[in-house]
């Protein structure tokens, strides 16, 4: 099948300065590698600094100016250089952002989702686009500060599919809302990709991703440690031992909590980033100065002695 | 809209405790400073061949030995009804003073409010929208320069360049010396308006275009901007569709709350082109203790300063839809 969106060893660092004029550079995503291809769900699952939002930001080529981005993105087997990504960008590509924040506090609804366009064929798709989210024209009229949050929600889903898009990446869509109206966003999600589009879903919350997910890729620290299959949780058939944790810390899986905490951004490590809460640390996780990222049990994973498969 | 008469009223409410406060403060502290009103009626020299009868009944007349509560409450009761006293130094009834002096100052201030307005919002908004990059230092730069330089020395520098070096504009006044009030063109009146009004706005201009500058980056780093980027808007683009609302608001607010600064700007600037004008007034009537104009000064000034605020607030009601449509009153 072919792939819509390639990441391949991408990377993002940002550049700061310390006391003085001395600069440090602080890696927040290192070494991610991803793949989506069209009428798939791939959730990006990770907690808060892990470098999911960055990875939401870097495709969409909007990261701050003191970032550096490294590594390669492919859009339909091409390279999506800057200049492309501009043509994608609200067309092809579309963003489902997290709430009511991310509209124009002074601006109607209609308007925000036609953005600039105002013939009537726009009016028309606007229209047409709420209705697909059960919003009724009058809400065009609304300003954001009218919405619920739920509302909110299904306004930007009507801003992203106003052009139809062929990507729609969705940044933590669901805080907030209680889990009626999250299961209708992952509904939603899921229609989508039935339409034929590739969406990557960014979330903190691996049960809900696990709803709707063909596929999760798991962060941490700023780095990819396992991509699974759906099916692989319920079955245990997980590769990395974070992997297995979040799986555990579930209400329905034990509800193990796992002790310490996940590093910082930092100027760069060596060997595993989760070694400092591994049970199963050994003296090499530490020492090898990256650890790969492999291919293993039919899914993918960064540990130098995974479980649940042999060496291919 | 039920909210909008209490909250008008509460304002005024408010407003007129303000310019009793004012005047109250006022009128203490000239009360407090060794002045003579009778030799600021007279001058020093009429005064010294003076007989002690005359003096008696000049005290009698301006009230030397009334006590200070009688005088004040006196003054206020007259004030309300709107005979504001007569003029210790130029011997004339204050409300005749203010007339003309607030006339000539009005010009010069509208201009300086909205040129300042004008070009102070549109560099903070270009800064903002450029912010860390060329544009934004260079004007950023230059406001700084402009904004710590006082009125009074730019207005200096301004007339040293175009009145005594370029001699393209007058070096001061509000008309050409010696010309008749009625002979008067409008040309000749705005060719002494434009280095007062220069000064006065360039300043203001100055604040103005920082503070929009701060609420421009922001817009810029807000949510619904970045969203519209994503949504491939251009730079450019987002700033018109979104940038510009936002800091409309705020930058409304801000030009009204500027009218206080431009009041006490205008004060030096008047002094320096001996324009004859609300500030200049205020100087001589400070220093030659005329009591009653500089009463009159401060309230009016005041209650300028308030309407500008209590405008901005009723303004920014009327545009801002949460307030227009969600009844939250500011």
């Amino acid at each position: 099948m072919e792939v819509l969106l390639e990441i391949q060893n991408l990377s993002v660092s940002f550049t700061q300065y310390e006391r003085g004029l001395r600069r440090r550079t602080v890696w927040g995503i290192r070494d991610l590698s991803l793949t989506i291809r069209p009428g798939e769900i791939v959730a990006a699952v990770g907690a808060s600094g892990s470098g999911k939002s960055l990875l939401a930001h870097g495709i969409l080529g909007l990261l701050p100016y003191n970032s550096h981005m490294a590594g390669e993105i492919r859009w339909l087997g091409e390279p999506l250089t800057p200049r492309r990504l501009k043509t994608l960008r609200g067309r092809e590509i579309a963003l489902v952002p997290q709430g009511v924040t991310y509209l124009d506090p002074l601006m109607k609804v209609g308007p925000q989702i036609r953005h600039g366009w105002r013939d009537a064929a726009a009016r028309v798709r606007s229209r047409d686009a709420l209705g697909r989210y059960g919003l009724g024209p009058e809400t065009e009229g609304r300003y954001p500060f009218e919405l619920s949050g739920g509302m909110a929600r299904r306004v930007l889903l009507a801003a992203a599919v106003f052009s139809p898009p062929k990507l729609v990446i969705a940044d933590e869509p669901t805080p907030g809302l209680d889990a009626r109206a999250a299961a209708r966003m992952m509904g939603h999600f899921r229609e989508l990709a039935q339409g034929g589009a590739g969406v990557l879903f960014i979330t903190h919350d691996l049960e809900l991703a696990l709803t709707v997910a063909d596929r999760v890729a798991v962060l941490y620290g700023g780095e990819t440690v396992e991509e699974a299959q759906a099916e692989d949780f319920a079955a245990e058939r997980l590769r990395h031992p974070y992997t297995k944790a979040l799986w555990r810390a579930l209400p329905g899986n034990g509800f193990l909590p796992l002790d310490g905490t996940q590093p910082p951004p930092a100027g760069g490590w060596t060997g595993c980033r989760f070694a400092p809460r591994c049970p199963h640390c050994r003296p090499e996780c530490k020492k090898e100065e990256v650890i790969p990222y492999r291919p293993w049990a039919g899914g993918r994973v960064r540990c130098l002695n995974p479980e649940g498969g042999e060496e291919p | 809209m039920g909210g909008w008469i209490p909250w008008i009223g509460k304002k005024l409410l408010r407003g007129t405790l303000l310019l009793l406060g004012v005047s109250v403060v006022t009128f203490t502290l000239m009360t407090c400073s060794p002045l003579d009103p009778v030799q600021a009626n007279v001058g020093q020299a009429a005064l010294g061949s003076m007989s002690g009868e005359q003096l008696d009944r000049l005290e009698a007349h301006w009230g030397k030995n009334t006590p200070p509560v009688q005088r004040y409450l006196s003054w206020l009761s007259d004030f309300v009804r709107g005979d504001m006293g007569i003029s210790l130094r130029y011997r004339q009834p204050v409300r005749q003073v203010m007339g003309q002096r607030l006339a000539n100052s009005l010009w010069l201030l509208a201009a300086a409010w909205v040129l300042s307005g004008l070009l102070g919002g549109a560099l903070g908004v270009i800064a903002g929208a450029c912010r860390g990059r060329l544009p934004d230092r260079l004007i950023r730069g230059i406001c700084l320069a402009l904004s710590s330089t006082p009125g009074f020395w730019l207005g200096l520098l301004l007339v040293l360049i175009f009145g005594v070096w370029l001699r393209v504009l007058p070096v001061g006044f509000s008309a050409p010396i010696g010309a008749e009030s009625a002979g008067i063109t409008l040309l000749q009146r705005l060719r002494h308006g434009i280095l007062p009004a220069a000064a006065l706005s360039l300043t203001g201009a100055a604040d103005i275009a920082l503070h929009t500058r701060e609420k421009m980056a922001d817009v810029m780093e807000s949510y619904f901007i970045r969203f519209a980027l994503a949504r491939g808007a251009s730079i450019p683009a987002a700033v018109l569709r979104h940038g510009l609302r936002n800091v409309a608001l705020p930058g409304l607010t801000l030009q009204f709350a500027c009218l206080g600064e431009l009041l006490g700007g205008s004060v030096l600037v008047e002094q320096v082109f001996s324009y004859p004008g609300m500030g200049q007034a205020a100087v001589a009537a400070g220093l030659g203790s005329d009591l009653p104009l500089l009463m009159a000064i401060t309230v009016v000034s005041a209650a300028l300063v308030f309407g500008g605020n209590l405008t901005a607030d009723v303004l920014c009601g009327l545009v801002d839809p949460r307030i227009r449509r969600g009844g939250i009153l500011p």
